[in-house]
C-alpha cells in the first residue's frame, strides 16, 4: 500500500467547491420536522384528552382569544377556556419543559461523563430533590413562601445541594481530572441524602404516601406558576447546552488529545453539569424525579439517527418533550379519574420502545 | 521559526524519575526520533513538551516557553499523534479532522468556510477525500492512522509530535505512513519529533535520533553514529547485526543468541 501525498495540480484538477465538506454531522430537516411534528401532536392530544370533552375548534379558539385582533372570547365556553386556561395548557407546557429538558440534560451528562449510562441524576439530583421535598412534605405541608408551595422549592434547593457537595467532593479529591471521582462522589452522596430520606420517611409516616407519589413523578398540580418557576432555569440549561454541542462531540477523544487541541475538559465539564444540573433541579422541583427520559431518548437518537451532539441535542428537546407530554396523558387517562405516576409511565412505556430500537438496530453503537 | 529546545528537562510520575536533566535541539525543518528501550521515557519528553504532564526545567518552541502559552495558543504551536488515537465511533473522518481546527476557535466558536477549507485540503492531500464521509469505526488500520496524521495537520502547528506512528501496522503501512509525513514535513516544513521503536525506520527517516535510557540521554546523532551494534547491545541487551545498506540507510537486525 501506497499513499502519498496528491501533488498541487492534482489537487487543483480534484475541483469542487472548496469549502463543500462532505461527511459534517447536519441536523437532518426530515428528523428535526418529524421532532416538531410529533411534538404537536403530542401537545394537541394532551390538551384534548380529559374527563370533559372539548373540541379542537374550542382549543383554537382559546388559544387565539388572547390576542388583540381576534376577537373569539366571547364564543368560548367560559367554563371550558378555564379548563384549557388553568388545567390542560399549563399541564402540557409544562410537560414541554420538563421533558425537553430532561432528555437534554441526560445527553450533555453522557458527554461530559463519557458514559452511556449517565442520566440527569448521576451527582445526585434526584437523591436531593428527594430529600428536600420529603422534608418538606414531613415537616412544613401546606406551606407556601411568596405564593409558591414549599415542596418544589426544597427540592431544588435540595437537588442544588447535592450535586454542589458531589462537586466539591469530587473536585477535592481528584480535582476533577477524571469524570470517575465525580460520579463516585455523586453515587456516595445520593447514598447519603438516600438514607436520611428513608429515616426520615420511617418516621414520619403519615405523609410516606405524600412523599412516595412525589418521588415517582407528576405533573398534577402544574400551573402557570410552575411554568414560570422553571422557564429561566431550563432557557439558560438547555441553551448552554445546545451552544457546547461541538464541545462534547470533542470529549469524545482521548484525554490527551483534547488537551492537545488547547480544549479544556474541566471547564466544559464544570460549565455543562452546572447547566444540565440547573435544569434538572428546576424540572424536578415541580415535576418529581421522573425516570427514564434522560437515557432513552438521546439514546433512540443515537441509534436512529446519529451521535452527533449536533444532532442528540436539538433532537432531545423535542422529542424528550413529546415524550413526556405522551406519558403525562397517559398517566392521566389509563385510570382515569385517579392518575398514575408519571415515572411508571415514562418506564413502562420506554424500557419495551427503547428494546425494540435497540433490536433493530443491532450492531449501532451506543 | 519551529525549533524545540529542551534545557534541564525533567519529569517524574509519584515521585519516581522518569526523564532526567535532558538537554535536546531540535532545529526548525528536522526530524528527530527518540529511541531507546521500554521506560526510557520517550513518550513522557512528548507529553512533556505538548505540556501534558509536569515538568521541571524549560521547554522553548520557535523562541516561546511552553509554559508561558494559553492551551489555545500552545496546540496552534504544537499537534500531537498519540500512539494510538481514540477514533469515537460513529463520527465521520470529516468531522474527526475538522475537530483539528479547534484551537483556532474561540470557546464557544463554530467553524468557518476557512476551517472547513483546509480540512477539504488536507482530507484530498492524505487521500482521504472520497473516505469524508465514512464513519471512523469503518476504516481500515492504514484508513485510521492517515485520519489520525490528518487531524493533527488540520491544526496547522509547525510542530508534530508522534508517538510510536507504526505501532500495530504491518510493514507496507508502516512505510506509508513514514513515507508521508516526510513528504509531509517537507512540504509544509513540520519539525518533527517521533518516539519510534522500530530501530531501522528510525534510522532511515530521521534526520537524528536520540537513544534515551532511563529518562537519561546517552547518546544523539546521525543513524550511522548512534545505531551501532556496542550501543545497540548495551543499552537494549540485544545482540543485532547493524548492516549499512549502500546508501539506502542502516538495517538493525536482531540475531539469536
Amino acid at each position: 500500500m501506497t499513499v502519498g501525498v496528491k501533488p498541487a495540480s492534482a489537487r487543483r484538477l480534484a475541483g469542487g467547491s472548496p469549502t463543500l465538506l462532505r461527511g459534517l454531522p447536519r441536523l437532518p430537516w426530515i428528523w428535526a420536522a418529524a421532532g416538531c411534528v410529533a411534538l404537536l401532536l403530542c401537545c394537541a392530544i394532551g390538551v384534548l384528552a380529559g374527563p370533559v370533552h372539548i373540541g379542537l375548534g374550542t382549543v383554537a379558539r382559546a388559544l387565539l382569544a388572547p390576542l388583540p385582533w381576534f376577537g373569539t372570547a366571547s364564543s368560548i365556553d367560559p367554563g371550558q377556556a378555564n379548563i384549557l386556561w388553568s388545567l390542560r395548557f399549563p399541564r402540557v407546557v409544562l410537560g414541554v419543559l420538563v421533558g425537553g429538558t430532561l432528555a437534554v440534560a441526560g445527553a450533555a451528562y453522557q458527554g461530559v461523563f463519557r458514559n452511556p449510562l449517565a442520566d440527569p441524576y448521576l451527582l445526585g439530583a434526584a437523591a436531593g430533590a428527594n430529600l428536600g421535598a420529603t422534608l418538606a412534605i414531613a415537616f412544613a405541608p401546606g406551606t407556601s413562601v411568596s405564593g409558591i408551595n414549599i415542596v418544589p422549592l426544597a427540592a431544588f434547593v435540595g437537588a442544588g445541594a447535592a450535586v454542589a457537595g458531589a462537586y466539591a467532593l469530587g473536585r477535592s479529591v481528584t480535582g476533577l481530572r477524571s469524570a470517575t471521582g465525580l460520579i463516585l462522589a455523586g453515587v456516595a452522596i445520593a447514598t447519603f441524602f438516600n438514607s436520611i430520606q428513608s429515616y426520615v420517611q420511617q418516621t414520619q409516616t403519615s405523609s410516606i404516601r405524600m412523599v412516595y407519589s412525589w418521588i415517582l413523578g407528576r405533573l398534577v398540580t402544574a400551573g402557570w406558576d410552575d411554568v414560570l418557576l422553571v422557564l429561566p432555569y431550563v432557557a439558560l440549561s438547555v441553551a448552554v447546552i445546545f451552544l457546547h454541542r461541538r464541545l462534547l462531540d470533542a470529549l469524545t477523544l482521548g484525554e490527551d488529545e483534547i488537551t492537545s487541541l488547547g480544549i479544556s475538559t474541566r471547564r466544559i465539564r464544570l460549565i455543562v453539569v452546572v447547566a444540565a444540573t440547573l435544569g434538572t433541579a428546576a424540572v424536578v422541583a415541580v415535576g418529581g424525579t421522573i425516570a427514564f427520559v434522560g437515557i432513552i431518548i438521546p439514546h433512540t437518537i443515537r441509534l436512529l439517527v446519529g451521535r452527533s451532539y449536533r444532532v442528540v441535542i436539538p433532537l432531545s428537546v423535542l422529542f424528550g418533550a413529546a415524550f413526556l407530554v405522551l406519558a403525562d396523558t397517559a398517566a392521566r387517562t389509563i385510570v382515569a379519574p385517579a392518575e398514575l405516576p408519571i415515572g411508571v409511565i415514562t418506564a413502562f412505556l420506554g424500557a419495551p420502545f427503547f428494546i425494540v430500537v435497540m433490536r433493530s438496530t443491532r450492531g449501532a453503537p451506543l | 521559526m519551529s525549533s524545540v529546545v529542551l534545557t534541564s528537562v525533567s519529569v517524574g510520575y509519584e515521585g519516581r524519575p522518569v526523564v532526567r536533566d535532558l538537554d535536546l535541539t531540535v532545529a526548525s525543518g528536522e526530524w528527530l526520533s527518540l529511541i531507546g528501550p521500554n521506560g526510557a521515557g520517550k513518550t513522557t519528553i512528548l507529553r512533556a513538551i505538548a505540556r501534558l504532564v509536569p515538568f521541571q526545567g524549560d521547554i522553548v518552541i520557535g523562541g516561546h516557553p511552553v509554559t508561558g502559552l494559553s492551551s489555545r495558543n500552545l496546540a496552534r504551536g504544537i499537534a500531537m499523534l498519540v500512539q494510538e488515537p481514540q477514533m469515537p465511533a460513529g463520527m465521520t473522518v470529516a468531522q474527526y479532522v475538522l475537530l483539528g481546527r479547534s484551537p483556532h476557535l474561540g470557546y464557544l466558536g463554530r467553524e468557518s468556510s476557512h476551517d472547513r477549507r483546509v480540512v477539504k485540503d488536507v482530507l484530498r492531500r492524505l487521500a482521504l477525500d472520497e473516505l469524508a464521509a465514512r464513519s471512523l469505526d469503518k476504516l481500515s488500520g492504514g484508513e485510521r492512522q492517515r485520519a489520525a496524521i490528518a487531524r493533527a495537520l488540520a491544526q496547522g502547528a509547525p510542530v508534530l509530535l508522534i508517538d510510536e506512528p507504526t505501532t500495530s501496522l504491518d510493514v507496507g503501512r508502516q512505510q506509508s505512513v513514514l513515507e508521508l509525513i516526510d513528504q509531509l514535513r517537507h512540504e509544509q516544513e513540520l519539525t518533527v519529533i517521533a518516539a519510534m521503536h522500530e530501530l531501522t525506520l528510525a534510522g532511515q527517516y530521521s534526520d537524528r535520533l536520540a537513544l534515551l535510557v532511563e529518562g537519561r540521554l546517552v547518546a544523539t546523532g546521525t543513524a550511522a553514529q548512534v545505531l551501532t551494534e556496542p550501543t545497540i547491545s548495551a543499552h537494549y541487551g540485544a545482540e543485532v547485526r547493524v548492516i549499512d545498506m549502500n546508501g539506502s540507510g542502516t538495517a538493525v537486525v536482531p540475531v539469536r543468541r
